[in-house]
């Protein structure tokens, strides 16, 4: 058991710790990148594309994918220590982001040569930004029951229905969409996975704005869109193989959340902030929760790393996925709510005060937190996934 | 990077298992329980010919010199077969108190013997006032010709009344500060004006005692290493049971939930599997999330420990406290889904939840140690 870096990680660590050292500027920082995965407004997202244009240069994009596709090769150990400094350094989540961990490894295990050719390079470049098409209003936790419509057309398909939750549509050039082609098969299989052009006629983007004012998200409409046969990824009514690839890279992301920044600052504010007449720290039920929920930090931390070390050794993968994403999510809960415990009402100022300089965002995330426990798989599905596949329960 | 158990480690835990399958069954461990000594003299061989007992000490003083990374897997072992005896008062107690604490010549005495299993230890420092920090240790050692005289009352001392020796905290001058002060002495069970009477715990497979001290007179020599500078040899000792403990928590409730989860996917209700509701699945998907992250605080612990890393002392109490309440959780819920058969004392689930419950408390609770989280994240 060892949880130091081996040599040669130390110095990969050190090289890349120095480059963004080297070329991370002040305003491209967050405080938390989570707090804003997709670009808030069109300014910021220019100044990330430039961004990852800049990382691009040096090498820094795309790290893991195989270098005759413009990666390093990276080991899986490397990539969990990218993510570890990238988000230690504070650096924004890329606009390239989902095709860049999603779509890309994909492609370069079912994609044509033809389809590599044309987008592997400007998902890298971050020329072209990508948007995710599988979540629609009567499939979330249950995504094989899809049904957005194509309809052969000879050399195309035609795309009629909607999809939901798609983050980022608003600023993507393409969307990766799963689409319902044989209606009378069941249900996982006739389903096709395409790659879209957004400009294409008859495709209509709305915003579905969050209950803290974020946009994030969108509907995508899709109204006799015609898609080019060429632009199936893997066989046609075959797309449900494709995409449990991909959601296999979503959910086999190597860097983890660390919540511990998040919870040494509220230690801070406790310690600085006099609610109810003295130091929050002073009071023992505040410092008992925020022990609590550094302990709570710590231990997701190391199941991740345990996680990744049966990954290094070519073990099957573990329980940690589903645990790190029930515990983790309500975690960040936990933790957003422990700020109005420490900031009264603070918390619920939308905005920068004296007292607390950072309210806004810790009203942000008391808000936004809700959506962790749904997004990507609601806990309850979690816990039947961990309770069925994990613990060979029965299905209901 | 590295975070899984060695070949070595993995044999280690083989062995364990395979031995205590075939030993330690829970029909042994009730009819140990039952008696005083929680333990057959066969047994106790057994486990030390497996060097178990001298697991941690250093082969000059007759151990194994094995980290607390070997001790975790084994702990996590006895702790699935709910273990009965006194290997944490003779290994982890008072053998890792004159391991800590002692003068070469003086591990060279004891721990060769505890070692081979011909001498049984612990550790008396807790009293009545029930703390875990330096302050709670008010009994006084008095110096007087040749030696020191310790009078006063030690309780929840573990299995003294199998030990052959106990390791007495007690109070030598009233330092500047709480820790100042302290000293630790090995006395023999058998010195006159020393008694032992067993409490009543809940957890018979590992019994509680209350040590009287009638003028026990001691010499120089019983002095465990420094005069006065025993507090930080214990709280190593305790830093080390504490991270014990809790990988042997973690042995005990996974055991339940895998009894619990088998239980779910036999037991029929309204013509299904309880396992088949979503109340019990979700249940058993709390409890694994509970024992997952209690595992991985205590190895991280274990690590800490052995490297000397920096963070130890926050690392140790991350893991009692995240173990003491996962263990509570995981017994208690295991209880809960078993229903009325769970709660009789013919089902082993008591075992768990008794030894979890005296777990729970000892070397400091989930809330003692938030606060010493509390107090290191805080500085």
């Amino acid at each position: 058991m060892d949880f130091a870096d081996a040599p040669e990680h130390a110095e990969f660590r050190r090289e890349f710790r120095a480059w963004l050292e080297a070329n991370l500027t002040d305003d491209l920082k967050v405080e938390d990148a989570q707090d804003s995965r997709v670009a808030p407004d069109r300014e910021t997202l220019e100044k990330r594309v430039a961004w990852q244009k800049k990382m691009h240069a040096a090498g820094w994009v795309g790290i893991s994918w195989p270098k005759e596709y413009g990666g390093r090769g990276a080991s899986f150990i490397q990539q969990v220590i990218f993510d570890e400094e990238y988000f230690r350094a504070h650096a924004p989540i890329l606009p390239g982001a989902s095709a860049i961990g999603l779509l890309g490894p994909t492609l370069i295990q079912l994609g044509t040569e033809a389809q590599k050719q044309r987008h592997l390079p400007r998902i890298l470049s971050g020329d072209e930004r990508w948007c995710q098409g599988f979540s629609e209003p009567g499939a979330g936790g249950d995504l094989a029951s899809l049904r957005t419509r194509a309809v052969d057309g000879g050399d195309h398909f035609v795309v009629n229905g909607q999809k939901v939750w798609t983050s980022g549509a608003h600023f993507a050039d393409w969307c990766f969409l799963l689409v319902r082609t044989d209606p009378d098969a069941p249900k996982h299989h006739g389903i096709t996975y395409l790659l879209v052009d957004m400009k294409t006629p008859g495709v209509t983007v709305r915003p579905l704005v969050l209950l803290n004012g974020h946009r994030h998200f969108n509907e995508v409409f899709f109204e006799d869109v015609a898609v080019p046969k060429e632009n199936v990824v893997g066989k046609i009514n075959e797309g449900w193989k494709v995409a449990i690839t991909t959601l296999m890279f979503e959910r086999g992301g190597a860097g983890g959340r660390d919540h511990v920044a998040q919870i040494a600052r509220l230690v801070e504010l406790a310690k600085q902030f006099p609610n109810r007449q003295e130091p929050s720290w002073d009071q023992t039920h505040v410092r008992q929760l925020l022990a609590q929920l550094m302990i709570d930090a710590q231990a997701l931390k190391v199941t991740r790393l345990r996680g990744l070390t049966r990954r290094l050794r070519g073990e099957p993968p573990g329980p940690e996925g589903s645990i790190l994403k029930l515990f983790g999510s309500e975690l960040a809960q936990r933790i957003a709510d422990a700020s109005s415990t420490l900031l009264g009402p603070y918390a619920t100022i939308d905005g920068a005060t004296e007292a607390v300089p950072d309210a806004g965002r810790w009203a942000h995330r008391v808000l936004g937190a809700r959506q962790y426990s749904i997004a990507g798989g609601t806990s309850e599905i979690q816990r039947n996934i961990i309770g069925e596949r994990v613990l060979g329960l029965p299905k209901g | 990077m590295d975070i899984g158990f060695s070949e070595e480690q993995e044999l280690l835990r083989d062995t364990a298992r395979k031995f205590l399958d075939a030993t330690c069954t829970t029909k042994f461990v009730r009819e140990r329980m039952a008696t005083p000594e929680a333990m057959t003299p066969e047994f106790w061989a057994q486990i030390a010919e497996q060097g178990w007992l001298g697991i941690n000490f250093a082969e000059e003083d007759g151990g194994s010199g094995l980290g607390l990374v070997d001790l975790v897997v084994l702990m996590e072992e006895m702790g699935r077969a709910v273990m009965p005896g006194p290997y944490l008062a003779t290994a982890l107690l008072g053998g890792a108190a004159i391991r800590a604490a002692g003068s070469p010549l003086q591990r060279q005495e004891y721990l060769p013997r505890i070692a081979e299993g011909a001498l049984k230890a612990t550790l008396a420092a807790t009293e009545a006032n029930a703390r875990w920090d330096a302050s709670g240790i008010v009994m006084n050692a008095q110096p007087m010709r040749g030696g020191f005289e310790l009078s006063g009352t030690k309780l929840f001392v573990p299995d003294a009344h199998l030990a052959d020796i106990i390791v007495v905290a007690a109070r030598t001058r009233d330092g500047s500060t709480m820790e100042d002060g302290v000293s630790l002495f090995v006395v023999p069970k058998d010195a006159a004006g020393l008694s032992v009477a067993l409490m009543p715990s809940i957890d018979e497979t590992r019994k509680l005692c209350e040590v009287h001290f009638a003028n026990v007179a001691v010499p120089q020599a019983a002095v465990l290493g420094e005069l006065h500078a025993g507090w930080p040899a214990l709280v190593r000792v305790y830093d080390a049971a504490a991270v014990a403990l809790a990988a042997e928590m973690c042995g005990g409730a996974q055991r339940v939930l895998d009894m619990t989860v088998e239980y779910a996917k036999l037991r029929e209700t309204f013509g299904k599997p309880i396992g088949s509701y979503q109340g019990v699945k979700h249940k058993c998907a709390d409890m694994l999330v509970e024992v997952e992250n209690a595992k991985s605080l205590t190895y991280y612990a274990a690590w800490a420990i052995d490297e000397g890393a920096a963070d130890a002392p926050l690392a140790v109490s991350m893991a009692k406290s995240y173990a003491s309440d996962a263990s509570r959780k995981v017994s208690n819920a295991g209880i809960q889904l078993h229903g009325g058969i769970g709660m009789t004392w013919e089902h082993d689930l008591h075992l768990y939840m008794k030894r979890a419950k005296a777990s729970e408390v000892a070397f400091g609770d989930a809330t003692w140690h938030r606060e010493r989280v509390a107090s290191l994240i805080g500085a």
